[in-house]
């Protein structure tokens, strides 16, 4: 199935607001999916004959930058029967306070893989997943401070009197 | 906060059961990698692993320098494959700045003849080292001796041991020394009846398959459900290789089959079948560079005015853009997810996907209920490289 087929495929099924952009100017075309909508599509695009995504290539969490306060997901999804790949992404504004962090649904009930991409995305970019079954730091030790990836991210001056350089 | 089904499984432990931390200083973890069993007696009840040990943030340093100068960082994600992870990095970039169709044919040969000197190497190591894992202590020497010969070849080209940053954006570090060709040649010659003494001692060893056949079965569907790829994905079944799939580089033009697991001495998907496509994969390797060989002696041979550098670019700013880029790693999909804004030689975002993360995330689901002494199997037919899963 094309982009454009996958694109009419959702609108179809969810209704034309599903769909929040549509970005084709790269090598890789990508819709931009309403986050609440992002695990029904998920399980669609993975269940639908049609499409069958059926593997999660890799889930990046990505801060837009210090100025724009925009959190975002991307998905890269593969379709192991067919040899298809689609590009999705959620975005959401997000002032950076530390009282509530980012969130978006999780998709670990579409795709087991994403359960330790995601548990990456909330440890180096404090994103949270709702109902993510074991939402804890993977690569950092559990009593790190502050969320490397971020744009803002200023290192810690001692972790356990240690100094950090 | 809700609790999460770590803490929920460590409280709710039974008093016939224990904990058990294998690693970081285990042997067989490969690496500093820390697996927390509950066992009840010699059986595994549940394994959580602990990984992170050697984080050193990727993706942090990417973010930062360019992209020519993180081509040493990549080489030091998965340490026993750095031509293939530079290659994939290297593709990535060239795909977003429009030159991947003007790197010429010696230079994507050459790359190719590289990584699956590399690809051999790498799973020479897997073999040795499982072969040590469960018991079988020669293997491990014959394997250390025939990659050596690699190890030595990559040197002479490179000018270092395992961390090459041998292949640049657009081009390659240096040309092969004059005479590589020949000392390839005469390496596969050696290396051939190599493979299948290794064969005989090891993977029909009867010993062996009771170790390891019927033990840690990864079915298909579980596979593809936790992003397994590699020898893992192609061990329960599936023909799936990103050097078919993406036809990407000149693997096209080359022939080699896909060797998936059948199940030959137990079912499809045990360590049996991991153990085997990696022995097969090998096998092809060989054929691969035989063929790259072949030309690079007859229609692209050596020229005096031939330059490897003469498409490095002066500066790489690709245009605003995001890209993924995907390639077959001895461990599977090695992928680089880049974001660019067009303006900076330094990219926003780079997100690398370790093969060995998604494959070693299923080991929980895997290991339920077996033997302490399978784990040390099972661990060990995943084929982890620290390196690259704590990035």
């Amino acid at each position: 199935m094309t982009f454009e087929e996958i694109k009419e495929l959702l609108i179809a099924k969810f209704g034309q607001e599903v769909i929040v952009q549509e970005e084709t100017n790269g090598h890789q075309p990508a819709l931009v999916i309403a986050p609440d909508s992002i695990s029904a599509v998920c399980f669609e695009l993975r269940d639908n004959e049609k499409t069958w995504f059926d593997y999660l290539s890799c889930l990046s969490g990505i801060d837009y930058g210090a100025d724009e306060n925009i959190f975002g997901i991307v998905y890269h999804l593969a379709s192991l029967p067919y040899k298809n790949t689609l590009t999705l992404k959620v975005m959401q504004y997000h002032d950076r306070s530390r009282d509530e962090l980012p969130s978006f649904p999780t998709v670990t009930d579409v795709w087991k893989a994403a359960e330790w991409h995601e548990r990456e995305a909330y440890d180096l970019l404090g994103i949270r997943f709702d109902k993510h079954p074991d939402l804890r730091r993977i690569l950092l030790p559990d009593d790190w401070e502050g969320f490397p990836l971020r744009k803002d991210y200023k290192v810690q001056e001692y972790y356990n009197d240690i100094k950090v350089d | 906060m809700e609790s999460t089904r770590y803490q929920k499984l460590i409280s709710h432990i039974e008093p016939t059961e224990m904990i058990l931390n294998m690693g970081p200083q285990h042997p067989s973890t490969h690496g500093v990698l820390r697996l927390e069993l509950i066992t009840d007696g010699e059986i595994v009840k549940e394994v959580i692993p602990h990984v992170g040990y050697l984080h050193r943030c990727f993706e942090k340093h990417a973010e930062n320098l360019n992209y020519q100068q993180t081509i040493p960082f990549v080489d030091r994600l998965d340490y026993l494959a750095s031509m293939n992870s530079s290659h994939a990095w290297v593709m990535g970039v060239e795909k977003m700045m429009g030159i991947d169709g003007d790197i010429p044919k010696r230079i994507e040969y050459i790359r190719v003849l590289v990584c699956e000197l590399n690809r051999i190497g790498s799973h020479l190591i897997a073999l040795g080292t499982y072969g040590i894992d469960i018991g079988a202590f020669t293997p491990f020497l014959w394997c250390f001796r025939d990659r050596e010969h690699i190890m030595n070849m990559l040197e002479w080209a490179s000018g270092s041991r395992m961390l090459y940053n041998y292949i640049w954006v657009g081009g390659l570090f240096y040309d092969l020394p004059v005479g590589f060709e020949e000392r390839c040649k005469e390496f596969i010659a050696y290396f051939k009846p190599k493979m299948n003494e290794l064969n005989e001692l090891l993977t029909g060893n009867q010993i062996f398959i009771s170790r390891t056949a019927n033990v840690g079965i990864l079915p298909l569907q579980t596979a593809v459900n936790y992003g397994c790829s590699g020898p893992m994905l192609r061990g329960s079944g599936l023909k799936w290789d990103l050097r078919r799939v993406d036809e990407y580089s000149v693997y096209p033009e080359l022939e080699f089959e896909i060797p998936v697991g059948k199940g030959e001495m137990g079912t499809t998907g045990d360590c049996w079948d991991r153990f085997k496509v990696r022995t097969d994969e090998i096998k092809e390797s060989v054929h691969i560079i035989s063929q790259c060989l072949e030309r690079l002696q007859t229609d692209l041979k050596r020229t005096t005015d031939f330059d490897p550098r003469a498409k490095l670019p002066k500066k790489i700013i690709p245009k605003a853009q995001d890209f993924y880029v995907r390639a077959e790693n001895p461990r599977g999909e090695l992928g680089f997810y880049f974001i660019t804004d067009g303006k900076t030689e330094i990219p926003k975002r780079v997100k690398a996907r370790a093969p060995s993360f998604c494959n070693l995330s299923v080991i929980s689901e895997i290991s339920r209920g077996v033997l302490i002494a399978d784990m040390v199997a099972i661990i060990g037919s995943v084929d982890i490289v620290l390196g690259e899963l704590d990035r």
